[in-house]
């Protein structure tokens, strides 16, 4: 079938990963472009440091769907330092590549982890180098190629 | 042979096996160029005649008001561009046109403001896309040289009441374009009774070939010439002519006058039938446009909490090809400026398919795309953050 994604992206996408809400988790990370008409939620388990469930919630396109689900396979299991580590590139790069014109959209789930290892560590009183200077609340900044 | 279930009409139509062998002579056995004066140049010629014969009967235009293009892209460039380029010299460089537009009114005039001075007013529409006739009234200056308002939105389907807004354009003394792409075949038609002075129409939105289309210019107004060239088309828009696509044309048109009646009756019910099944089985949906007057085919859908490309993929995925107006790579403007026009918030804009039935649709396509639509929207609410009881909050 023809289609602009790759046969990885859209296995992702009809059979996404880590779907749902989680009861108690111990942190939760929320970010959305309403610019770029996306949003994701996550759920994170954790114990000493190391994520140990990870469960999504996205509104979005099919490559905000499909990076969201793969993004969350891929810190499974990873400390916090670590998955904080995965950038959108991995992402991307995990998936096989995305349309040049939806790259932008696998920064949804980066930031998305971000946030919410932030709000972990913030609760729980962890300083992390690597969260110096983020902002939870900061707009996409990049230049994600959003023009007509 | 796997299922496949087209839904996107008013995005392109299928050709007609009638058009489809109306055309077929005229790539070999009848290959002339129609300017020869021997044989098989004049009868080409004449094909071309009957052709436009057809194609003025669809909107009850005289034959000499025809001319054919290479679709209704080029005939919406015509029209704004003729107009401005004619009327210039009287100091008239100002076009009014609406929000809804498509692009090859749009863009037309951010061209004609960029390298020719031209200025552009952009009228707003009603929550169901409908053109208030006293914003036009205001919005007429004396340096206004053309006012073009769509007949039919190929979004959501509504129809505009022409004849308030051409007679008053026409009070002021100001001519009036239609794009009637979408409309053609769908609403009737008659450009004396609609006061109608350029129209713009293509053959592919009425089973007829793609790349091939017709200006409809009312007799007596000396546009410029389009396209400089040879004296095809009267010399107004040069080039060979395209004979095979304008005899499909011609041929698809006489098609759809005969078939007017039959063709809104049965479409309209289908989609109805539709629509209203989606209705029944899948809450918190939403009907955009003006139901009570669009296009016969169409049926624009908001699904409250999913995205609408992502609607779009999982249809694709299981053989339903359907339309969005928005893209999640298209930012200011992610959502469709129709859409947006209508007063739709982005984020609910963006949640939205076009649905377009027609003739060769099936009641057992509906039937399976329905069946299917609803398990979609499902699967696609329980991965979304949004529900009822948290909506997305910009």
């Amino acid at each position: 079938m023809a289609n602009m994604y790759n046969d990885t992206v859209l296995k992702h996408f009809a059979n996404p990963q880590n779907v749902g809400e989680m009861e108690n988790p111990d942190a939760v990370g929320d970010y959305g472009s309403p610019v770029c008409g996306d949003m994701m939620k996550i759920y994170l388990k954790v114990e000493n440091e190391v994520i140990t469930d990870i469960k999504f919630q996205t509104f979005g396109c099919g490559s905000a769907i499909a990076s969201s689900s793969v993004a969350t396979e891929m810190i499974k299991g990873k400390t916090l330092k670590e998955a904080l580590k995965v950038t959108n590139d991995d992402v991307v790069k995990e998936l096989g590549g995305l349309p040049d014109q939806k790259i932008h959209c696998s920064l949804l789930a980066e930031q998305a982890v971000k946030v919410a290892i932030y709000n972990y560590c913030k609760e729980n009183n962890i300083y992390m180098e690597e969260l110096e200077g983020f902002d939870p609340d900061a707009e996409f900044e990049h230049d994600h190629g959003c023009e007509e | 042979m796997e299922k496949k279930v087209y839904l996107d009409y008013s995005a392109t139509t299928p050709v007609k096996q009638e058009v489809f062998d109306a055309m077929l002579p005229y790539f070999m056995a009848e290959f002339g160029n129609p300017s020869s004066i021997y044989q098989i140049g004049i009868e080409n010629k004449n094909a071309i005649s009957e052709a436009r014969e057809k194609v003025a009967k669809l909107i009850g235009a005289e034959d000499k008001e025809i001319f054919f293009t290479s679709g209704g892209t080029e005939s919406d460039n015509w029209a704004l561009c003729g107009a401005v380029r004619m009327l210039r010299k009287e100091g008239k460089n100002h076009i009014i046109t609406t929000a809804i537009e498509h692009h090859a009114i749009h863009h037309t005039c951010e061209f004609l403001k960029e390298y020719e001075g031209c200025e552009y007013t952009y009228l707003p529409v009603d929550e169901k896309g409908r053109v208030n006739p006293e914003d036009l009234e205001a919005a007429i200056t004396d340096k206004t040289a053309i006012v073009s308002i769509m007949l039919a939105n190929n979004e959501i389907g509504t129809i505009q009441d022409i004849k308030a807004l051409s007679d008053i354009a026409h009070a002021k003394g100001v001519l009036f374009h239609t794009d009637a792409v979408q409309a053609i075949g769908n609403v009737k038609i008659d450009v004396k009774a609609m006061g109608i002075d350029m129209l713009s129409m293509s053959a592919h939105k009425i089973y007829g070939p793609k790349g091939v289309g017709a200006f409809y210019l009312k007799k007596g107004i000396k546009l410029p010439n389009f396209i400089q060239g040879g004296g095809q088309e009267k010399g107004h828009r040069a080039g060979t002519e395209n004979v095979a696509g304008i005899v499909g044309f011609g041929k698809a048109a006489e098609l759809a006058l005969e078939n007017i009646d039959k063709h809104i009756a049965e479409v309209s019910s289908k989609r109805d039938y539709f629509e209203k099944s989606l209705l029944e089985k899948i809450p918190e949906i939403e009907v955009n446009g003006d139901t009570a007057n669009r296009l016969p085919g169409n049926c624009n859908i908001l699904f409250h909490y999913i995205e609408g490309e992502a609607l779009l993929l999982f249809m694709d995925m299981k053989n339903i090809f359907v339309s969005t107006g928005s893209a999640c790579s298209s930012s200011s403007g992610a959502a469709s400026h129709v859409l947006r026009a209508c007063g739709i918030p982005e984020e609910l804009a963006l949640s939205t398919i076009r649905f377009t039935v027609g003739d060769l649709t099936t009641r057992e396509d509906l039937d399976y795309a329905i069946g299917e639509i609803v398990q979609i929207v499902e699967k696609l609410r329980a991965i979304s953050p949004f529900n009822k009881n948290n909506k997305w909050q910009v």
